[in-house]
C-alpha cells in the first residue's frame, strides 16, 4: 500500500516543538484531537446544564400551574413552548451529538486505532468552531425580540414557516439557522471520523480487530451523512419560507406542509440511531471491561448494527401515521417498524450473554453500562406500542410518547455519557474518579430518573397530550390523582438534577485531587490503554503500536493475565 | 371477535379512560395483547439480566470464562430468542393491520356528518342540524362543543383554516391531523353518553396548551331537545320550505383518514 | 505545526485520504440535492400542468450553452490530472485555468439568464415552481463558483510551487459532481414542459 515505511516515527521525538504554546493555541485553536474532544465534551455539559434548567422551569410549571417558579418567575405560554422547543433541540443536537460523537470520536478514535491524530485536524477544528457558532446562535436566539422559537423541535410548517402563526419572527430562522449550522459541523466531523478509521488504522489493524466504539461512530456517522441530506435541502427551504416569504409548505400557495414531515422525519428516525448507536458502543467496551470477557458475538453485533441502520431509513413515516399521509402505507411502515426491533434485540442480547460466566466488577462505569441495558430495554420495547399503527391512533403525540423516547434518550445521552466519563476520565486526565461519590451519583440519578417517567407512561395512557402548559384547563386531566403523578415526575426530575452536582464536584475535584491513574487502571485491551494518561501530543511517543488481536481478549485460558493488550507482542509458542 | 377477546383482557386502558366510540375496544385489547407479549418478554429478559449481574458477580479466585459467542451452538443463545420475537412481532402485526383497517381505511355509511374546523386557536363544529345534511341552513355551529347523539355512526370531514391541529377524542381513541388544504375524513360512533374532552394534539402555536374544546355525547331525546334549541332561527323559517337537497363533496378524497 | 501528522499520510484502504474525503463529500452533497430533487418531483406530480406552463418560461438555448460549457470543463479538468499525472506544472496550470475560465462563462450566462428572467417577472416568489428552479439552480451556481475559487487556489498556491499534486485529482472528482448535478437540472428545469 502507499504508506511508506519510515514515515512511522511516533511524535517523542519532537518534543521540544511543543513547549511554547500559549494557552490560546494549546486549548482554544488546537488542532489536537484530545483537545477538541474535550471542547466538544465541555460545550456539550454545558448545553446539558441549560437543556436541564429548561426540564427544570417547564415540569414546575406542570406541575404548580401558575406558581412562581424559583430561579424563573411565572412561566407564560409562548415561554413554555419555547422551552419545551428548545430542550428537546438542545438535548438532541447540542448534547447527545456533541457528547456521544463528536466528544467520544475525537478524543477515542485516534487513541483507539492507534494513530497520532485525525487524518484531518484543521477540519476538524473548523468543525469544531463551527459547532460553538451554532451554539451560539441558539442561545442568542432566546433572546431576541419575540422570544426564542416555540413551535417544537420537529419545526412542522406551516406554524414554523410563518411569524404571524409562531409569533417569532426572530427565534424560529435563528434556530433553523443554528440546527442548520449543527449540521454541516458534523457533517464535516463525520467524514473526518470515517476516513481516519478506514485509512489511518495501526499496522495489523484488521476489520474485526475495531472497537466495537469506533465501529459504531463510524456507521453512525454514516447514518447521519446518509440522513441529513434531504434535511439540509428542506431546511433551505423552510429558511426561504420564513426569511423570504416563498411558499414551498404553504398550502395556499401551492405547497405542501406534509413534504416537510417527510424530510425531517427521514433524518429524524436515523437520527435516533446515530446516537444510539456510540452509546450501545460505549455500553460494549465498558461490559467487557468490567465483566473480564470477550464481546459475545463480535461480528454479530456489527452485522446488526450495519442492518439496524440500513432498515432505519424505512420507518420515518411511523412517525406521521395520524398525519394525513395515505393510510395504507402505514401497513409498511408498521411491518418495518416492529421488525427494527430485531437487530436492536440481538444487540441488547449478546450484551447480556455477554455477562453470562463473566467476572463482574461493580465499578461506577459498569453500573452506569449495566443501567443503561435495563433501562434502554424498558425505552426499546414500548416503542412496540407506537410503532404499532393501531395503538398509535391512540398514543400518538400523548405523554406515552413522551416517556417512551426519554427512555431510550436518557439512557443514551446521560447514562451512557455518564458510563463513558467515568471509564475514561483516567485516560483524560490522568485520574480516576472518586468511586464512592460516584455510586451515590449512579444511585441518585438512576431512581429518580424511573421516577420521572413511569408516571409519565400511566399518564400518557390515560389521554395527557405533550406540549400542554396546564392541564386545569381540560378537566378530565385536572383530576388529583393525575396531578399528583405530575408533581411526583417534578420532584423526581428535581432530585435527579441535585444528585447531578454531585457529580460536577466530583469532577472537579477528581481533576486535582483524584487517585494517579497509571496507563492501564481498569486492566483493558484496547489501545488507549497502552499510553500515558492523559496521553502526550501524538499519543504513542516515540514508537506507534503495532496490532497482533482483537479489542476483547480477556480471560483467555492458559494465561496468567486476565487480559490480554491488542499490541502485546504473541510469544512464538502461542501463535 | 375484538368483544369476545376483550373477555380475557386485563382492560388496561378503560381502567384510565372509559370506551366512548365503537371502535375503542379494538384499540384496548390490541393495546393489551401488546402489553401481555411485550410484558412477558420484558420482564423474562430483565430477571435474566439481573440474575446474571448477580450469579457472575467478582468473587475472590474466581476467573470469568472465555466465550467468544461466534460458534453456532452458543450464537444460538442469540438466534432462538430472535426468531420467538419475530413470531411475537408477527402476533402484534396482525391484529394490529385489523384494528387500522377497521379504524382508518373502512369508512362505514354515515347515519349523519359533521364538520370540523380547526384554526389557531378554536375548534368549530359545523352539526348538519335537524335535516341531518351539511351545508344546509339549518346547520348548526358551535364554538368548542362538539354535540354528538349515542348510537349514531359519524363520518367527519377535518379541516385547517392556518397551521396543523390534531382533533383528538381520548376516550373514543380518535386522533387525526388537520392538515392546512385538505379535507382528511373518518369515522367514529358514540356508545356512551356524557362529557368529555377534546385536545389538540399537534403543537399549534402560543396558545395551543388551551386549544381545548368538550364533546357532549346525548341520548336521542337530549340531542332532539339540543337541535331544537339551537337551530338558527331563520333556518327554522325556512325549513319547512327547503326540500332536501344534493351536496356536492367534490373535493374530498375518502382515501385521506 | 511542527510536526507532519502520521494519520494523514496512512493508507490503509489503498485509497489516498484526501481522495475518500472528496468522496465522502459528495456522497453528503448527493443527498442534499437528492432531497432538493425529490422535492421538486413530488412537487411537479402532484401539480403537474400548472408547472409545465411555469417551465415554459425557462431559457433552454441557454441552459444548453451551459451544460455544453461544463461538460467542456470537466473535459479540461481530466486533462489538468493528465498533466498533473506527468508532474507538468505549466500544463496543469493551463488546464485548470481553462476549467475556471469555463466556469466562468457558466457563472456569467447564469446571471444573464437570472437578469432576463426577473426582469420577466419571474422571481424567486412568482410561483413554487420558481421557488425550486432558482434555489436549485442558486445552490448549484454556489457550488461552482466554489469549484472555481478552490481550483484558483490549487492552481495558484499548489501546482504552481510543485507540491501537493494529488489534490488536482481531488478538485477534478468534485468538479465531476458538480457537473452531474447540472445534467440533473438541466433536464429537469429546461427541458420538461
Amino acid at each position: 500500500m502507499a504508506e511508506v515505511a519510515h514515515a512511522e516515527v511516533g511524535h517523542g521525538d519532537h518534543h521540544d516543538d511543543h513547549h511554547e504554546q500559549s494557552f490560546w493555541s494549546k486549548y482554544i485553536f488546537s488542532t489536537d484531537h484530545k483537545i477538541i474532544g474535550f471542547q466538544y465534551m465541555f460545550t456539550g455539559m454545558a448545553m446539558a446544564l441549560i437543556g436541564g434548567y429548561f426540564a427544570y422551569v417547564f415540569r414546575m410549571q406542570l406541575a404548580f400551574p401558575g406558581a412562581s417558579i424559583p430561579f424563573w418567575g411565572t412561566l407564560s405560554p409562548a415561554a413554555y413552548n419555547s422551552l419545551v422547543t428548545n430542550h428537546g433541540t438542545i438535548m438532541i443536537f447540542w448534547v447527545a451529538m456533541p457528547v456521544l460523537i463528536a466528544a467520544m470520536g475525537n478524543f477515542l478514535i485516534p487513541l483507539m486505532i492507534g494513530c497520532d491524530d485525525m487524518v484531518f485536524p484543521k477540519v476538524n477544528r473548523l468543525s469544531f468552531q463551527i459547532f460553538l457558532l451554532s451554539a451560539i446562535v441558539l442561545i442568542i436566539s432566546f433572546f431576541v425580540p419575540g422570544g426564542g422559537f416555540g413551535g417544537a423541535w420537529t419545526a412542522y410548517p406551516p406554524l414554523s414557516a410563518k411569524a404571524e402563526f409562531n409569533a417569532t419572527p426572530f427565534g424560529a430562522p435563528l434556530w433553523l439557522i443554528a440546527v442548520t449550522l449543527e449540521i454541516v459541523a458534523f457533517l464535516l466531523g463525520g467524514i473526518n471520523f470515517i476516513t481516519t478509521t478506514m485509512n489511518a488504522r495501526a499496522k495489523g489493524m484488521k476489520m474485526y480487530d475495531i472497537p466495537i466504539i469506533v465501529w459504531m461512530i463510524v456507521i453512525a456517522s454514516i447514518l447521519f451523512m446518509c440522513s441529513v441530506g434531504p434535511l439540509v435541502a428542506g431546511a433551505v427551504m423552510l429558511l426561504f419560507d420564513q426569511t423570504m416569504g416563498t411558499a414551498f409548505f404553504d398550502a395556499n400557495a401551492g405547497g405542501d406542509p406534509v413534504l416537510w414531515q417527510h424530510l425531517f422525519w427521514f433524518f429524524g428516525h436515523p437520527e435516533v440511531y446515530v446516537v444510539l448507536l456510540p452509546a450501545m458502543g460505549i455500553v460494549g467496551e465498558v461490559t467487557c471491561t468490567f465483566a473480564r470477557k470477550k464481546l459475545f458475538a463480535y461480528k454479530l453485533i456489527l452485522y446488526s448494527s450495519v442492518g439496524l441502520g440500513i432498515l432505519s431509513f424505512f420507518v420515518w413515516a411511523h412517525h406521521q401515521f395520524i398525519s394525513g399521509v395515505d393510510p395504507r402505507a402505514t401497513y409498511l411502515f408498521t411491518t418495518t417498524t416492529l421488525l427494527i426491533s430485531i437487530p436492536v434485540a440481538i444487540i441488547m442480547f449478546a450484551y447480556i450473554a455477554t455477562l453470562y460466566g463473566g467476572s463482574i466488577r461493580f465499578t461506577t462505569a459498569m453500573l452506569f453500562g449495566l443501567a443503561f441495558t435495563g433501562e434502554f430495554l424498558l425505552g426499546g420495547v414500548t416503542g412496540i406500542w407506537l410503532g404499532s399503527s393501531g395503538t398509535d391512533i391512540y398514543l400518538h403525540d400523548t405523554y406515552f410518547v413522551l416517556a417512551h423516547f426519554h427512555y431510550t434518550f436518557v439512557p443514551i445521552a446521560i447514562i451512557a455519557t455518564f458510563a463513558a466519563i467515568y471509564y475514561w476520565f483516567p485516560k483524560m486526565f490522568g485520574r480516576k474518579m472518586n468511586e464512592t461519590w460516584g455510586k451515590i451519583h449512579f444511585w441518585g440519578t438512576i431512581i429518580p430518573f424511573n421516577g420521572i417517567f413511569i408516571p409519565l407512561f400511566i399518564l400518557g395512557a390515560g389521554g395527557q397530550h405533550r406540549r400542554i402548559y396546564n392541564y386545569q384547563n381540560f378537566p378530565d386531566l385536572a383530576g388529583a390523582d393525575m396531578q399528583d403523578m405530575r408533581v411526583f415526575a417534578t420532584v423526581s426530575l428535581i432530585i435527579m438534577l441535585i444528585f447531578q452536582l454531585v457529580f460536577i464536584v466530583n469532577f472537579i475535584v477528581s481533576l486535582k485531587r483524584g487517585e494517579k491513574a497509571g496507563k492501564n487502571p481498569w486492566k483493558a485491551n484496547t489501545l488507549e490503554w497502552i499510553t500515558e494518561s492523559p496521553p502526550p501530543h501524538g499519543n504513542f511517543g516515540a514508537t506507534m503500536p503495532e496490532v497482533y488481536r482483537g479489542p476483547y481478549e480477556y480471560s483467555v485460558e492458559g494465561r496468567e493475565k486476565d487480559y490480554w493488550p491488542q499490541n502485546e507482542k504473541p510469544e512464538p509458542e502461542n501463535r | 371477535m375484538f368483544e369476545f377477546i376483550d373477555k380475557f383482557m386485563p382492560g388496561l386502558l378503560e381502567m384510565l379512560l372509559p370506551r366512548a366510540s365503537s371502535y375503542a375496544v379494538q384499540i384496548d385489547v390490541l393495546f393489551d395483547v401488546i402489553t401481555i407479549l411485550v410484558g412477558f418478554w420484558f420482564f423474562l429478559v430483565l430477571g435474566y439480566f439481573f440474575y446474571l449481574i448477580f450469579r457472575y458477580r467478582h468473587r475472590d479466585g474466581h476467573k470469568a470464562e472465555y466465550i467468544s459467542g461466534e460458534t453456532h451452538k452458543q450464537k444460538q443463545a442469540i438466534e432462538i430468542p430472535h426468531y420467538l420475537i419475530l413470531a411475537c412481532d408477527v402476533a402484534i402485526i396482525i391484529p394490529t393491520f385489523l384494528v387500522w383497517y377497521n379504524i382508518k381505511i373502512e369508512v362505514p355509511p354515515p347515519d349523519e356528518e359533521i364538520r370540523i374546523i380547526s384554526q389557531q386557536w378554536a375548534w368549530t363544529f359545523q352539526h348538519a342540524g335537524a335535516d341531518g345534511v351539511l351545508d344546509t341552513p339549518d346547520d348548526i355551529r358551535s364554538v368548542n362543543e362538539l354535540h354528538v347523539k349515542n348510537n349514531t355512526q359519524y363520518t367527519y370531514h377535518l379541516e385547517s383554516r392556518d397551521v396543523m391541529h390534531s382533533f383528538s377524542v381520548p376516550v373514543f381513541r380518535l386522533k387525526q391531523d388537520a392538515i392546512p388544504g385538505r379535507v382528511i375524513s373518518g369515522h367514529f360512533k358514540p356508545i356512551l353518553t356524557g362529557e368529555w374532552d377534546i385536545q389538540c394534539a399537534e403543537m399549534c402555536g402560543v396558545a395551543h396548551g388551551i386549544m381545548g374544546a368538550r364533546i357532549f355525547i346525548k341520548s336521542e331525546a337530549e340531542y332532539a331537545a339540543w337541535i331544537e334549541a339551537n337551530t338558527p332561527e331563520t333556518a327554522q323559517k325556512e325549513l319547512l320550505a327547503v326540500n332536501e337537497e344534493t351536496i356536492s363533496e367534490a373535493k374530498e378524497d375518502p382515501n385521506n383518514g | 505545526m511542527a510536526h507532519q501528522i502520521i494519520a494523514t499520510g496512512r493508507s490503509r484502504t489503498g485509497i489516498p485520504t484526501g481522495r475518500l474525503a472528496v468522496w465522502w463529500v459528495i456522497g453528503s452533497e448527493i443527498l442534499i440535492f437528492g432531497g432538493l430533487i425529490a422535492s421538486y418531483l413530488l412537487n411537479r406530480f402532484n401539480h403537474g400542468p400548472s408547472w409545465s406552463v411555469e417551465a415554459a418560461n425557462t431559457n433552454t438555448f441557454i441552459g444548453a450553452c451551459n451544460t455544453f460549457w461544463l461538460l467542456t470543463s470537466s473535459l479540461f479538468v481530466v486533462y489538468a490530472h493528465a498533466a498533473s499525472e506527468r508532474r507538468d506544472a505549466a500544463k496543469t496550470r493551463m488546464w485548470i485555468w481553462l476549467t475556471i475560465l469555463l466556469g466562468g462563462f457558466f457563472m456569467g450566462f447564469k446571471t444573464y439568464e437570472y437578469a432576463t428572467e426577473i426582469h420577466h417577472g419571474f422571481t424567486l416568489f412568482t410561483s413554487n415552481f420558481w421557488s425550486f428552479y432558482y434555489t436549485a439552480t442558486g445552490l448549484h451556481g454556489f457550488h461552482v463558483l466554489c469549484g472555481m475559487v478552490i481550483l484558483a487556489l490549487i492552481a495558484e498556491r499548489d501546482v504552481k510551487h510543485e507540491k501537493n499534486w494529488h489534490r488536482v485529482e481531488n478538485i477534478g472528482l468534485y468538479w465531476h459532481f458538480v457537473d452531474i448535478v447540472w445534467i440533473f437540472l438541466f433536464p429537469l428545469m429546461y427541458i420538461a414542459k
